[in-house]
C-alpha cells in the first residue's frame, strides 16, 4: 500500500491519476452489472433471479452513494484535491444502479402490472420513500451536466445538498424493506449518519 | 379427499428447468466476491476451475429414496424444478439469505432424532429417526407452496397426514390447539448462535395450528420431497406442510408437538404481530402491510424474462377442502 501510494504521489500527474481512478470506477461498476444480468437472463443466479437482481442493484446503488459522499471528506483529510474529479462519476453510477433497481421491480418483479406498481408506490411507505430517493437522484444526475450547473448558479449547490436527504431516505428504505434481519440495514444507517456527522457544521448552517 | 385440479394459469412443460442450479449458484457467488475484490476475473474463470481454486467441497448432506404411493390427482401441476426447491429456502436457523440454508445446513445431523407428541393426549408418543419414515404409510402430495413474501412453488412432498400421528396419541377434549417446536441446537444451527445470521429471531422457532386445522386431511407431516428424504435445508428429517397457509406456518425440523388448550405463541407473530397473524391463511384480499398479496411470482425457470406473475387464490386454491374451517370468521381481523 505504501509503495503504491508513493508511486502515485511521485510518478503520476494529478490528471493521470484521475484518468486511472476513473477507469477503475468504470470497470468495477460496469463489470458486476454485466455479470449479474448475464447470469440472471440465463437463469443461473439461484432459484429466484428476480430477488437476486433487485437486492444486488439496490445495495449497489447504496454502496456507490456512500462512496460518492466519502470522496470530499477523504480528499480534504488526505489533501488530495484531485479526488473530487471522480465524485460526479461515482454519483452517476449510483443513479445508474438505482435505475436498474427500479427497472427490476417494474419489469421483472411486478412485470409491468401498472396498476399494481402505482398502488404499491403510493400505498407502501418504504416503496414511497425509495421512489422519493430515486427522484432526488434523478434530479441530481440531470443537473450534473456542466452547462446546467453553470446556469443554475447558487441554486445548484442547494439542490445538490439533497444528496444527504437521498442518502437517509435510502437508508430507511433498506431498513424498512427487510422482514427481521435488521442488523445489516442498521449498520448502513450508522454509516450514513457518520457521513452526515462529518458535515455537521455545513448542515447546521442550513438551519441558521 | 378432495384436491383441486390445476387451473389454466399453471405452467407449461417449457417452464421446467434442468436440475443444475444449486452448485452453480454457490460458485457464482464466489465469483461475485472476485468481482468485488479484483474486478476482472469473474467472466474468464470457468465454474469448475474456480471450484478447484477454492479447494474441494466438504461432504454433502445425504438423502435416500423413499417408498410411497403417488399423488395421482395432481401430477399435471407443473412442479418447481428440484434444484430450485432445494436451493431457495427460508430457514433462518441456517442464515437469512435464500441460498444460505443450502450452503450452511450440509453438516446438519438428523440421525439420531426424536419427535415427541405430548400435552393434552391420552398417551405420549415418541418417534425415533427410523420411525419417521416407517411408522405410517407414506404418500406423495403435490402442493402449491405460497410464501408470505409473494413468491410460490409447486412441490411434490412425501409424508403422512398429521391427523394419523395425532390419532395415535389420542388428544383429550382439552386439546384445542397444536403447538410445534423446531430443534434448538446453536452448535449446529449458526442462526441460533448469532442474532445477525439468524435474523434477530428468538429461537427455537415455534408454530401452531387449531386442532381442526391440524386434523384436516391436507395437513401433512413431510419427511421427503421429489422421491427422497428431505434435504437438511428443507427441514429434515420431518417438517409440517400446511398448503393453504403462508409458508412460514410450515415449521421445519420438528422435535416437539404439544396438544394445548390455549392458542400457542408463534414465531413470526411474536416478531411482528401487525404483519403476521396466527392463522396466516393465504388470502389475496388481505395485504401484508408492506406489500400486496393479490398476486405472486411462481418460481419455475426461464431466468429474468419468465412471465410468472399469477393471481393468488383464496386459501391458495384449497378452499374446497378448508373454507369450512373459517365459516363466520372475520378473516381480515384473523389474518
Amino acid at each position: 500500500m505504501v509503495a503504491i501510494s508513493a508511486f502515485f504521489r511521485e510518478k503520476m500527474s494529478n490528471k493521470t491519476k484521475t484518468i486511472f481512478l476513473k477507469l477503475v470506477i468504470h470497470l468495477s461498476s460496469l463489470l458486476p452489472l454485466i455479470w449479474l444480468y448475464y447470469h440472471a437472463f440465463n437463469d443461473d443466479l439461484g432459484a429466484d433471479p428476480v430477488e437476486a437482481v433487485i437486492h444486488f442493484t439496490g445495495i449497489g446503488a447504496f454502496n456507490l452513494l456512500l462512496v460518492t459522499l466519502v470522496v470530499s471528506p477523504l480528499a480534504k483529510w488526505a489533501k488530495q484535491g484531485w479526488l473530487l474529479q471522480v465524485r460526479r462519476l461515482l454519483g452517476l453510477y449510483s443513479f445508474a444502479y438505482a435505475v436498474f433497481h427500479l427497472l427490476n421491480f417494474v419489469a421483472f418483479d411486478l412485470q409491468f402490472a401498472w396498476r399494481l406498481i402505482l398502488s404499491e408506490i403510493v400505498k407502501r411507505p418504504y416503496i414511497t420513500i425509495g421512489m422519493g430517493a430515486f427522484i432526488l437522484l434523478l434530479l441530481l444526475s440531470i443537473t450534473s451536466v456542466n452547462k446546467i450547473r453553470r446556469t443554475m448558479g447558487k441554486r445548484w449547490q442547494k439542490l445538490h445538498n439533497m444528496s444527504y436527504v437521498a442518502l437517509m431516505l435510502i437508508a430507511v428504505h433498506f431498513y424498512w424493506s427487510v422482514k427481521s434481519e435488521i442488523i445489516e440495514p442498521s449498520i448502513y444507517i450508522g454509516l450514513s449518519l457518520v457521513l452526515l456527522a462529518i458535515r455537521k457544521n455545513k448542515i447546521k448552517r442550513w438551519f441558521s | 379427499m378432495l384436491i383441486k385440479l390445476p387451473k389454466s394459469n399453471h405452467l407449461t412443460e417449457s417452464d421446467v428447468t434442468p436440475e443444475k442450479i444449486y452448485t452453480g449458484r454457490r460458485i457464482a457467488l464466489k465469483q461475485m466476491g472476485f468481482v468485488g475484490a479484483a474486478g476482472l476475473l469473474a467472466s474468464t474463470v470457468s465454474s469448475n476451475a474456480s471450484a478447484d481454486f477454492f479447494g474441494s467441497e466438504p461432504e454433502k448432506f445425504k438423502t435416500s429414496s423413499l417408498t410411497f404411493t403417488e399423488d395421482k390427482i395432481n401430477q399435471a401441476l407443473k412442479k418447481t424444478p428440484e434444484q430450485k426447491v432445494i436451493s431457495h429456502n427460508n430457514f433462518y436457523e441456517f442464515g437469512t439469505g435464500k441460498n444460505d440454508p443450502s450452503e450452511n445446513a450440509q453438516q446438519f445431523k438428523v440421525n439420531p432424532w426424536q419427535l415427541t407428541i405430548s400435552g393434552e393426549v391420552e398417551s405420549d408418543v415418541t418417534l425415533d429417526y427410523d420411525d419417521l419414515t416407517t411408522a405410517f404409510a407414506l404418500e406423495e402430495r403435490i402442493y402449491r407452496m405460497r410464501c408470505v413474501e409473494a413468491w410460490s412453488m409447486v412441490i411434490p412432498w412425501i409424508g403422512f397426514p398429521l391427523a394419523k400421528l395425532l390419532a395415535k396419541a389420542k388428544p383429550t377434549s382439552k386439546a384445542k390447539y397444536v403447538a410445534f417446536e423446531t430443534l434448538y441446537d446453536p452448535k449446529q444451527m449458526p442462526g441460533q448462535a448469532s442474532r445477525r445470521l439468524g435474523g434477530s429471531v428468538d429461537y427455537p422457532y415455534v408454530e401452531g395450528l387449531r386442532i381442526d386445522e391440524a386434523m384436516n386431511p391436507l395437513t401433512l407431516m413431510s419427511v421427503g420431497l421429489y422421491g427422497k428424504t428431505l434435504p437438511a435445508q428443507n427441514g429434515a428429517p420431518i417438517r409440517l406442510v400446511v398448503p393453504w397457509k403462508y409458508g412460514f406456518k410450515s415449521i421445519k425440523s420438528i422435535v416437539a408437538i404439544k396438544l394445548v388448550e390455549k392458542m400457542p405463541p408463534t414465531t413470526w407473530n411474536i416478531l411482528a404481530s401487525r404483519e403476521y397473524g396466527f392463522y396466516a391463511n393465504v388470502n389475496p384480499e388481505v395485504d401484508h402491510p408492506r406489500w400486496s398479496q393479490a398476486s405472486e411470482r411462481r418460481i419455475t425457470s426461464g431466468g429474468l424474462f419468465a412471465r410468472n406473475r399469477i393471481e393468488t387464490q383464496m386459501f391458495n386454491g384449497y378452499g374446497e377442502e378448508v373454507a369450512h374451517l373459517y365459516k363466520n370468521m372475520n378473516l381480515r381481523r384473523n389474518f
